[in-house]
């Protein structure tokens, strides 16, 4: 037992890593191999026999990208309560997927969520419009993941984050571009298994450090470990309001902001191409709803552990260097200290880390990422499970981008090439399309994964005020209210997705001023991240008014919305 | 399968739509963030009730809501014959 101990710690960090993302990646490549799409029906919806639990599974890994698994506990730690938006906000969405979309759209039966405009609105502008909003929110949404990838790579493997980008870049393109869906949906599976327990081991491990209970969810209310009979939370929250922060459970964004947010979130997750699309790939409109269920049981039991990982991360933290010598720091701190995430500067030349909230005294800055990849060794956790993250991190990573670039290529080859440029194009023409456009998308998320442009981080999280804006109202009105014609629907993607820009534009990069606007001009006090809501909002009061003056649609359009509404008959599901 | 079939089918479907959005709403928007000052003087173990449903109870009701809609449907599919 002593010398297996020995062995492995003698491995090392590095070495472990090497040998952890190297079997997962040889894994991925086995899976895509295998799983070869040989028609349009494989490479755009799995051939759309894909069993309702590993359609859950590959929805959690599509959707759980390294935000979620990198930076998430990270930002919540520092935000506390706030960090509720990003928790309810990314979860709330499902219950409005399972219950209004979902099951309609798999009805449907065709291959992507411009199909569905384009035919339920029975126009080429409204396709033409949603071609633009799915590329619009694809993009911007890939090209931080590929940054993610780069930025994991040159953390744990010390290359340089743009050599990181380009293994990345051909790992995905070998899968997503040989296997199409039905290879990125089984890879999608294997990566969910690798990052779920790559997420959960360091929690577990800590929490039993801290409180002596094995399950995060319940540790993070439990009493310390040391039997002083303290609550975890209000000893963090004694600590933060000691140290100027606002308490950790009170949280200090406004009221009608956090509604805002999570509002936008929820329901940009409900419009996001990507998840929608995931669904079309199983065989019957029960299988849809369950899958939606099962998703989400999957991504709950990350997103429950995520606020325990934050309490815990930001209370070491804070105990481990609050006021103590920079002298005597642990280890990791000069090593994290190196890559610049986190940041000493000693204002009063006492040799000690004041760590408080007044930002002329405070001499700590540090990243949010930190809180997740730095986590295990701050708790002082074995070697392999320091690795395990990497892995994690990787596995969430690659898994989303190639779900982005699956639907980016459908919206070329099937939405753009298929339906508009050239109906008369062969099923074998329109799978090398296919093929090709996934290959331009990797090509161009990659170059901005290498040449981030400055605004890329600010606006991943505003691509779901995009879906928000655009594809939500549509998709619903589209199925609940028949009497919605294209007039109606279109006005209202094209105003939402313009307010969505403009406020965008001004608020978060500040280029209709000189600089970026005060948070005081927010219009109703709401930040760009939740004004998805207001553009939502917007989006819906038009197409309705709109349809009120313009004439209703044909009647074969409305044949088909009472088919969709009704289960039986999915089957059948195909391109005509 | 009768157009008055479908219609009394997709009534009941709203109806519980509508029940389950409206729990859906209470525990994020009601509990977690309208009355959370309120719930917060109710403490938990270590938890403030409030925060509790914030940023953990406001999901555990997502995804009950969604399998609670799965077996309603399932029955409802069967009771209007759209089974499959």
């Amino acid at each position: 037992m002593m010398n297996s101990l020995f062995f492995v710690s003698a491995l090392g960090v590095q070495n472990w890593t090497y040998i952890l993302v190297g079997a997962t990646f040889a894994l991925y490549i086995g899976i895509a191999i295998w799983t070869r799409a040989s028609s349009t029906k494989e490479f755009y919806v799995a051939g759309g026999g894909v069993s309702p639990l590993a359609n859950g599974m590959a929805t959690a890994a599509d959707w759980m990208s390294a935000a979620s698994f990198i930076s998430m506990a990270g930002i919540i730690s520092f935000a506390g309560y706030d960090g509720a938006v990003y928790l309810m906000g990314w979860t709330g969405g499902y219950v409005l997927l399972a219950l209004l979309l979902a099951p309609y759209l798999r009805k449907f039966g065709k291959f992507t969520v411009p199909d569905f405009i384009g035919d339920r609105y029975y126009s080429k502008t409204a396709r033409l419009v949603a071609i633009f909003c799915a590329l619009l929110i694809s993009f911007t949404y890939v090209a931080g993941q590929m940054r993610g990838v780069g930025i994991v790579f040159s953390r744990f493997l010390e290359v340089d984050i743009n050599t990181g980008v380009i293994i990345g870049m051909l790992i995905v393109l070998f899968y997503a571009v040989l296997g199409g869906m039905k290879g990125i949906t089984y890879t999608q599976v294997a990566q969910y298994c690798v990052l779920i327990f790559a997420f959960m081991v360091p929690a577990i491990f800590i929490s039993i450090q801290m409180t002596g209970n094995p399950i995060p969810q319940l540790g993070f209310g439990s009493q310390l470990a040391d039997g002083s009979g303290t609550y975890l939370l209000d000893k963090l929250d004694g600590l933060s309001t000691e140290l100027g922060f606002a308490e950790y459970t009170e949280g200090s964004k406004s009221m009608m902001d956090v509604f805002a947010i999570t509002l936008a979130l929820m329901v940009g997750t409900a419009g996001l191409p990507h998840v929608i699309v995931r669904f079309f790939t199983v065989k019957r409109v029960k299988d849809a709803r369950k899958s939606a269920g099962l998703a989400l049981l999957l991504i709950v039991i990350l997103y429950t552990t995520a606020p325990a990982v934050a309490v815990f991360a930001r209370t070491n933290l804070i105990e481990t260097v609050s006021n103590k010598e920079y002298a005597n720091v642990p280890e990791w701190f000069k090593k994290w200290e190196k890559t610049g995430l986190i940041t000493f500067t000693d204002k009063n030349n006492d040799g000690r880390i004041q760590y408080v909230a007044n930002k002329d005294q405070n001499e700590l800055v540090v990243d949010n990422d930190i809180m997740v990849l730095a986590n295990p060794e701050i708790a002082k956790l074995p070697d392999w499970v320091i690795a395990l993250v990497a892995a994690g991190g990787l596995a969430a990573a690659l898994s989303t981008a190639a779900g982005l670039l699956l639907v980016i290529s459908s919206s070329v080859s099937h939405d753009l090439i298929k339906k508009i440029i050239n109906p008369k194009i062969s099923e074998k023409g329109e799978l090398i399309a296919a093929r090709l456009s996934a290959v331009a998308a990797v090509c161009v998320a990659g170059y901005f994964g290498i040449n981030p442009p400055g605004f890329v981080a600010a606006v991943v999280a505003l691509a779901f005020g995009l879906a928000a804006a655009s594809f939500f109202p549509a998709i619903i009105l589209g199925i609940f209210y028949k009497r919605m014609n294209k007039e109606g629907a279109i006005a209202g993607m094209v105003v939402g997705i313009i307010a969505m820009l403009l406020y965008m534009v001004k608020f978060k990069l500040g280029w209709f001023d000189d600089a970026v606007p005060d948070k005081n001009e927010w219009w109703f006090g709401i930040s760009p991240e939740g004004f998805g809501t207001i553009a939502m909002l917007l989006n819906f009061l038009v197409s309705i008014v709109i349809m009120k003056f313009t004439p209703q649609p044909p009647q074969e359009v409305q044949d088909i919305v009472e088919l969709i509404r009704i289960p039986s008959g999915a089957g059948e599901a195909s391109d005509h | 399968m009768t157009k008055n079939n479908a219609k009394a089918y997709w009534k009941e479907n709203i109806k519980y739509v509508l029940i389950l959005l409206f729990i859906w709403f209470l525990v994020s928007y009601g509990a977690g963030i309208l009355f959370k000052d309120t719930l917060n003087g109710i403490k938990v173990g270590g938890f403030k009730l409030g925060f509790w449903f914030a940023q953990q109870g406001a999901m555990y009701v997502f995804v009950v809501l969604i399998f609670v809609y799965v077996r309603l449907m399932n029955k409802l599919d069967k009771k209007y014959g759209y089974d499959e």
